[in-house]
Parts: C-alpha cells; structure tokens; sequence
C-alpha cells in the first residue's frame, strides 16, 4: 500500500490506543464522582504510581506478564486502603475536605515516588512477543499498540459485565443516581464506595502498566493523563461512562492526527472541542449534573 | 412499643430543626404526622433513618438504641422509608428497582407473611406490567407505588413514608391511600407524614400534628376533629 495510507493507519491506531488508555483512566473518575460526588485528584497519581510498580515488578521478576498483573493489584490495594483509612474519615466534614484530601494523596505519592525512583525517565522493556510490527491485508499495524487496545477492550468487557450483569454492578448504577437512597435501602453504601474506588484505581493501574512501555516511566505521567482525563470527564458528563468512552476515542484520535496535521494546534484541540460541547450542552455528552 | 423516639433534636448547621421532638409507634398501628410545611416532618423520618444525625435525644427500636446509625443499619434493624421525593433509581428497571429493596440480595423464602415478588405484583398489578421500563419512565403514581414496593421488598417491620399523595391526581390519591391501607392490613406497622387531612383522618388511627420544630399535639383522629382550635392553629393555612 502506498505510504500516506500507511501512515493514516498508524496514526489512527495510535490515536485508538492513546484513546483506550485514557478511558481506563477517565472511567474510573467519572465512576467515582458518579458515586461519591468528590473527583479524585488523586486518580492521575494512581496511574503513575502503577507505572512505577510495573517498572519495579518488571526488574525484580524480569517477567512482563507478572509485572502488568501485580502492578494494578497493588495500586488497588493502595487505593482502597486510602479510601477506607483516609477519605472514609473526612467524608463527614463534606466535599471540600474531600478534595483537599485527594490533592494530599497526589502529593505524597508524588513524592514517594520521587524519593524511591528519582526523576529520570525509566524504560519497560516489552517482551519480544509485543515488539515491532505484523502485517495484515498489506498494512502494518504496532503488535503493542494492538494489544493495549486489546488490553482495553477486555477490561472494558469485565467492567460491562460487572456493571450490568451482577448485584453489585446493579447497586452501582443506583448509588450514582442516589447514594442516600440506596443506603436508606439496607446496603451496606461505604463498603460499596470502597469496592469502587478500588475496582477505578485498578483500571487507572491497567492504564498506567499500558502507558509504560510507550511514554517510559516519569513523575510527570501524572499530570499529563490527569488533565487529557479531567477534559473527558467533564466533556462526556461527570458520572458518565458511555460519555467518557466517546470523549475518550475522539480526544484519542483527535491528538494523534492533531499532532500529526496541525501540530501547533494539537494541544487545544481537546479544548476546543469541550468549549464546543459545554456551550451545546452545558452537563456535558451525557451528564444529567452541572 | 415498636418505635420510640425521646427528646430528639436535630441541626442543619446553626439551624435548630427538631427540638426535642418526641413520637412513638406501637406494633400493628397506623400513624400520620402532620403540620404545615416546614415544622421538620421530613426531618423526623430522617433523623429516625440516620439519613442526618441527630445531636441528642434518643430513636429505640423494639427497646434496641438505633440512634445514628448508618441508614443501611437502621433498614436492616428492620424500618423501611419510602421519602418525599419518591426516589426512583431512574435508569434502573422497575424490576430492578425493586430487587434493589431485597436485603443482602437474598429474597426470604419459607415465611408466608414475607413479601415477594408475587406477593408485591398481585398487590401492585401496574408493576408487573411496567417490569421492564425504566424508573423515569413511570407516572408520579406509579412511581410511589414503586417507591412503596420497593421498600416492601426489604419486609421492613416499620414502615416510614413521607408524603406518598403528594403531587398527585385526585383518583392516584385515593389508590395509593387504599395501598396503604392494604398494606397495613397486610401487618406492617405504619407512620406517615401527610399534608392531605382527609387522607390522614381517614387512615390513621392516632395523629402527631408538629408546630415549628416539636410536637405541638397527639391523640386520636376523634380527639383532633373534637378541637378545631388546634387545626386552625396548626395545620389550616
Ligand atoms: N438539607 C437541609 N439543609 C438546611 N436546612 C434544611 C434542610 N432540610 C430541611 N431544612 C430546614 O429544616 C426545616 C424542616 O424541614 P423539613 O423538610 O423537615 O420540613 P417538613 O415539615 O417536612 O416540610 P414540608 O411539609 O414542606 O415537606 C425547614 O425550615 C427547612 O428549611
Ligand atoms: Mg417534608
């Protein structure tokens, strides 16, 4: 094929991937807020602490495959013990409290990490089986980035299943319309809040294993994936997640053939379109809140 | 005695809500609460579920000190509360609304008192038919049948419903009210807050009626239909 379709392909696969990452994210902090009614500041920072755990795992054991496992289980184990521990105790004192809180959290993860691993950017070397290129019906497609959107899609799928095929997934759905009210119904809600928050870190741990090996490891993963996730999260609704799977694709896409087309333009490109929405619809794609 | 609430007194913020508010319910009763807007009716069936804390005072249950609780405590210790604004999960189904009254996710089974899914469908038929729609999709009646069944579901010993006429058609008031007293009949302790008299009057058996923030007078519905002076001051506007 000739090589401008190639390239479309290739950004477009890129742009996917960066997209499916950035929902993993951006669901479990439209999830949470949903829930909870506070945004977690501290989501990014999750993410990037995953990051790290995989390059830690990946240099104790030198297996990948243990390394994309672990690391988002122990960011979750992280972030549930900061949801039962800290913000479980300020919830109380009401959402200001809350969010302060979370901006705490961020901070001293940031940090931590800092102080264990440094500043300089750390490599995760991906297994051979996950390297270079395959080639089908004459174009080539990244192996990586195929697997990371297919990372995705199960992820995703689990979390379909989940969210509409059991109890917990039903609770779920009520408590984001109305917490109180199902609390009131005899379920038991902060444990509910605590499952949550860390089913979001786990999937923000998945993305921030995914980012590794593309973007290499640094404290400033945090910041970056915190505002492209902050921009889906209030452009597709706060507490939606169909609309944070939309944004997220588009945002995706938008960036990778942003840079590739108007590349001084890229960088506001996701503003622009999030501008466009919230004048149209001011609760964003789906959501019902201001 | 069922449900015995002693000297409550609630805040929102500096604002002093309930102040020293006193009620009880007694097994197998029908009781309304009743005053103008504002005098913390609301507040009462709040306080009682833990939805807001009260600062003092004391809610017993069966003897059992439930002051406070987490609300999902308080519904397992056994009351239901069906509130003011309905609460309908609204992108949930109606049976799914439903199951999410059923505690632990374990429908009682061996009791033939227990509320059911049959049970709650042959009293609610419009349930049954509208199984699949979703919450929002209900007319405000239907909807407070819903909110009522649902709550039915959990098989709550006491039973706390906060204005279910309001807003509704004159013909919806009457179904819901005869609801009511069905389920009464049924054996489910009752205590309602109504802004409607001939609905209270004509369903309870013993009345509160709230001035600002406490109790202002309790007794039977012969004892306050005996002394207008007090409607008057109370509850006509
Ligand atoms: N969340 C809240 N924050 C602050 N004040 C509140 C809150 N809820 C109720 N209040 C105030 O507390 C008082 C009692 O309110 P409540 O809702 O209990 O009254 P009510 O008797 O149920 O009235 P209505 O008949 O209008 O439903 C009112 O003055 C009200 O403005
Ligand atoms: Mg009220």
């Amino acid at each position: 094929m000739d090589s401008t379709t190639a390239m479309y392909v290739a950004q477009g696969i890129h742009g996917l991937a960066y997209g499916m990452i950035l929902f993993l994210v951006a669901s479990g902090l439209t999830m949470i807020f949903g829930m909870m009614g506070i945004l977690n500041l501290a989501h990014a920072a999750f993410f990037m602490l995953s990051a790290y755990f995989s390059y830690q795992a990946l240099a104790m054991t030198g297996n990948y495959w243990i390394a994309l496992l672990a690391a988002p289980l122990a960011t979750a184990v992280v972030g549930v013990l900061v949801e039962r521990f800290l913000l479980r105790k300020v919830h109380a004192f009401g959402h200001v409290g809350e969010l302060l809180l979370t901006v705490g959290v961020s901070l001293v993860i940031l940090d931590a990490v800092k102080a264990f691993w440094g500043t300089e950017s750390l490599y995760v070397d991906l297994p051979e089986s996950l390297k270079g290129l395959i080639h089908v019906g004459g174009l080539e497609y990244p192996v990586y980035r195929l697997f990371v959107i297919g990372l995705a899609l199960v992820v995703l799928f689990i979390m379909a299943f989940l969210l509409y095929r059991t109890r917990l997934g039903m609770v779920v759905r009520a408590a984001v319309s109305d917490a109180d009210m199902v609390n009131a119904l005899g379920i038991n809600v902060p444990l509910v809040f605590m499952l949550v928050f860390g089913i979001g870190t786990w999937m923000a741990g998945v993305a921030g294993v995914a980012i590794a090996p593309i973007l290499t490891v640094f404290p400033g993963l945090a910041d970056q994936m915190g505002m492209d996730a902050f921009l889906v999260v209030v452009t597709g609704g706060f507490g939606s997640l169909s609309g944070a799977f939309i944004i997220s694709l588009v945002f995706g896409e938008l960036s990778s053939y942003g840079v590739q087309f108007i590349s001084a333009l890229a960088p506001v490109l996701m503003f622009v379109l999030m501008a466009i929405i919230l004048v149209i619809k001011p609760t964003g794609l789906f959501g019902e809140r201001e | 005695m069922l449900l015995e609430v002693k000297d409550l007194n609630t805040y929102y913020g500096s604002s002093h809500a309930l102040q020293g508010m006193n009620l009880q319910v007694d097994e197998g009763e029908l009781v309304a609460l009743l005053g103008r807007n504002g005098m913390g009716k609301s507040t009462t069936l709040k306080s009682i579920m833990g939805l807001v804390k009260p600062r003092s005072g004391s809610v017993k249950f069966r003897g059992v000190d439930i002051t406070g609780l987490a609300p999902f405590k308080v519904a397992r210790a056994g009351i239901g509360y069906v509130p003011e604004e309905r609460r309908i999960f609204p992108t949930l189904t109606v049976f799914d609304n439903l199951m999410m009254g059923v505690k632990r996710g374990k429908m009682v089974t061996g009791d033939p008192d227990a509320w059911t899914l049959e049970k709650i469908y042959s009293h609610f038929p419009v349930l049954e038919k509208r199984r699949r729609q979703k919450g929002h999709t209900l007319s405000g009646g239907e909807q407070q049948m819903l909110a009522i069944a649902r709550t039915l579901m959990g098989n709550p010993e006491l039973l706390l419903v906060d204005e279910p006429t309001e807003g509704l058609a004159p013909l919806m008031v009457k179904e819901v009210r005869d609801m009511l007293a069905d389920v009464h009949k049924a054996g489910v302790s009752t205590l309602f807050v109504e802004h409607n008299l001939k609905v209270a009057m004509s369903l309870a058996q013993r009345l509160y009626l709230m001035g600002k923030a406490h109790l202002a007078f309790t007794g039977t519905v012969e004892e306050l239909d005996a002394q207008p002076e007090i409607r008057e001051k109370y509850l006509e506007v």
